[in-house]
């Protein structure tokens, strides 16, 4: 009689537990709202749309996909209590987000604590190194920008430089690393300046700058209305150095701000995303560049931002990974995500292993220049 | 020398902006003993109202008036929605619901309008103007122009005409205006709206230098406050002085010392200052006549 009751018990159990897995619950958490909205809302956009046109397909293995997204407001102490709630009441499978750096070191901790794999939108590269069991992240790490960056000044002969870089969270930190990165490119940086992000005018940091004997080129590391400022003084005071940014201004708004004529020459690294129409037809990045460019551009009817295209990565890297694992627990989705080879995303192409989490090289930045106002791809 | 000259040419910019959002300060400091910090909520309105404008095919100085008839009555709703019902509760309070009402002001635009960041063509062109071996963009010298010209207009306002000293009369003992009849709540109504105005008239000024989004009232007003504290809350002169100091020496440390100290040294000396004269350079002792 009690084996009957413990035979029935568990029967009821695995009744009860296979509607659970019918439903495959993505989390995510970003910044929809707050001061990385401009990041957050076309992430939050790009996952919702994604979500639905993977449904739209049959959803994974026959099972529909259900989101559940928090916005955390760009406040990491939400964002971890997100995740918790994820985690622990909604029963997710994995999350991507974290907008933020900030965000995403709130987030990671939660999901390395209860071994739910997540993938990160955020740029530090504090988020994958050293490599964390359950964390992955798609967008490239601000060291990877800055040798991206010296490769290019060493090719044009161009080795004495000017750091001027925001006291923003991106900018200082782009700043350590491309110091960091300096002493082993033979970039010697012979003059190291900052500003506050709302700074009206940087004239004063960029005279100094110009002043320094041998000077060859400048960099500036930050983004938001910053770094357009410096390109207006840049060509206020008459500077004709070279001028690099980073890849936090990769977007048509930074011409805008700066003004087309001032922000002339002008070369940073950037994403595919940004110059679709202009790569070369064989690229295998521009079939993929363009699908997502033409299905955010008309569900949210605003222009595509990298922001959005690393939320894309993301979902493509996680919807190839829940179809590839043989079951939906979180070591098995770990380890397949720790498989993806070759995944093309808008970012670049993704190849994770064991010990790299983050599964880019640099041949995914594209160093482009701002030319008549538009983006120009430098051969 | 003409590094100097062009640390000079920044600082002056950079002060002219501060001193604009500082003037804004005083009226309603004057009116009703009340920092609004809503005030950098105003000029950012300013900026983005203006901005929508132009965006909709409106020529720019039609755009700005708008922008600065609309932030006026929004000034004015902010006073009889939220000042007015809380009058006879202590300052600390009205500060608090100035607070308050800059959050919700900064949240309505983010949905209104939008969250991305915009700049106005500038008035007069970006081709620098050079003197002696130093640049100084045309815009500067229409922002550096309208501080003065605030200025002016205020001190007049506060010193020579009826409605200034009622203003004056009403914040030193509101009862006592009342008796001698002044309509103290019309004062109340018109410093909020005409505060509102000047807000957004720096708006206007500024947004070709310093672009704008919904956010950007934070930072100006702390810059702002700041500079008014410096220069002695509630004098027009206080607040002009006190933005271009501040804006000079943040110039002249990024420019001599460290662009690393710049913020750092700025608020030193404020507090330097504010310990020697607690009431700012130009701020009065108070006097009680009995």
């Amino acid at each position: 009689m009690k084996r009957i009751v413990t035979g029935a018990l568990a029967l009821a159990l695995l009744a009860t537990a296979a509607p659970a897995l019918a439903d495959i619950k993505i989390g995510a958490v970003v910044s929809e709202t707050g001061p990385a909205s401009s990041l957050g809302d076309p992430e939050a956009k790009t996952i919702r749309m994604m979500v639905e046109e993977l449904n739209a397909k049959g959803g994974i293995k026959g099972e529909k996909a259900k989101l559940v997204l928090y916005d955390d407001g760009g406040d990491p102490s939400k964002a971890k209590t997100f995740a918790t709630r994820l985690v622990e009441d909604d029963g997710v499978v994995a999350m991507v987000g974290g907008t933020t750096t900030g965000t995403s070191l709130a987030i990671l901790a939660v999901a390395e604590e209860s071994k739910v794999p997540f993938i990160s939108l955020a740029g530090a590269i504090e988020i994958i190194d050293p490599v964390k069991p359950f964390t992955f992240k798609t967008p490239h790490t601000d060291r990877m920008a800055c040798q991206k960056i010296f490769d290019d000044m060493k090719a044009r002969g161009l080795t004495k430089i000017g750091l001027i870089s925001g006291t923003d969270g991106f900018g200082a930190s782009m700043r350590a690393q491309c110091i960091a990165v300096a002493k082993t490119s033979g970039i010697e940086i012979v003059a190291d300046e900052t500003y506050g992000p709302k700074d009206a005018d940087m004239t004063p940091q960029l005279t100094n700058i110009r002043n320094k004997p041998g000077i060859q080129a400048v960099l500036n590391t930050g983004f938001g209305q910053g770094p357009a400022t410096i390109t207006r003084n840049y060509a206020q005071l008459g500077i004709t150095l070279p001028l690099y940014q980073s890849h936090g201004v990769a977007s048509n708004a930074f011409i805008e701000l700066s003004g087309a004529k001032n922000a002339e020459g002008v070369r940073l690294p950037g994403t595919a995303l940004l110059v679709g129409e202009l790569l070369d037809p064989k690229d295998p990045q521009k079939p993929v560049v363009l699908a997502y460019k033409a299905s955010f551009e008309k569900a949210a009817s605003a222009p595509v931002s990298t922001f959005g295209g690393y939320a894309h990565d993301a979902m493509r890297i996680l919807t190839e990974a829940l179809n590839k694992a043989p079951s939906a627990k979180p070591a098995a989705i770990r380890d397949a995500i720790e498989g993806t080879n070759g995944l093309v995303g808008t970012t670049g192409t993704y190849n994770y292993s064991k010990t790299d989490h983050l599964g880019l090289d640099l041949s995914a930045f594209r160093m482009l220049e701002i030319s008549n106002g538009g983006w120009k791809l430098v051969k | 020398m003409s590094d100097l000259l062009q640390f000079l040419v920044s600082g002056v910019t950079v002060g002219a902006v501060y001193a604009l959002v500082a003037l804004g300060f005083t009226i309603i400091y004057n009116a009703s003993d009340v920092v609004n910090f809503a005030q950098g909520e105003f000029v950012m309105l300013g900026g983005m109202i203006s901005v929508a404008g132009v965006a909709a095919g409106l020529p720019l100085p039609l755009a700005a008036l708008i922008a600065i008839a609309l932030t006026a009555a929004i000034g004015v709703a902010l006073n009889t929605f939220a000042i007015e019902p809380a009058r006879g509760t202590p300052v600390v309070s009205l500060i608090i619901i100035t607070i308050g009402a800059s959050i919700f002001i900064r949240g309505v635009t983010q949905i209104v309008l939008d969250k991305g960041t915009h700049r106005l063509p500038s008035f007069s062109g970006d081709d620098p103007i050079r003197v002696l071996g130093a640049t100084v963009l045309p815009q500067s010298l229409w922002v550096v122009a309208g501080a003065v010209a605030i200025f002016v207009a205020l001190w007049l306002f506060f010193t020579r005409t009826l409605m200034g000293r009622a203003v004056l009369a009403t914040s030193n003992n509101r009862l006592a205006a009342q008796l001698v009849g002044i309509n103290t709540r019309f004062v109340m109504t018109f410093s909020f709206a005409l505060s509102a105005a000047i807000g957004a008239l720096a708006g206007v000024l500024i947004t070709p230098i310093l672009p704008t989004s919904f956010e950007i009232g934070i930072t100006l007003a702390l810059k702002g406050f700041a500079a008014a504290m410096l220069g002695g809350m509630g004098n027009p002169k206080g607040a002009l002085a006190g933005g271009l100091l501040l804006g000079l020496m943040e110039a002249l440390t990024a420019g001599y010392i460290s662009s690393h100290y710049k913020d750092a040294v700025a608020f030193f000396v404020i507090l330097a200052v504010l310990f020697a004269f607690p009431r700012g350079l130009y701020g009065s002792n108070p006097v009680e006549r009995v």
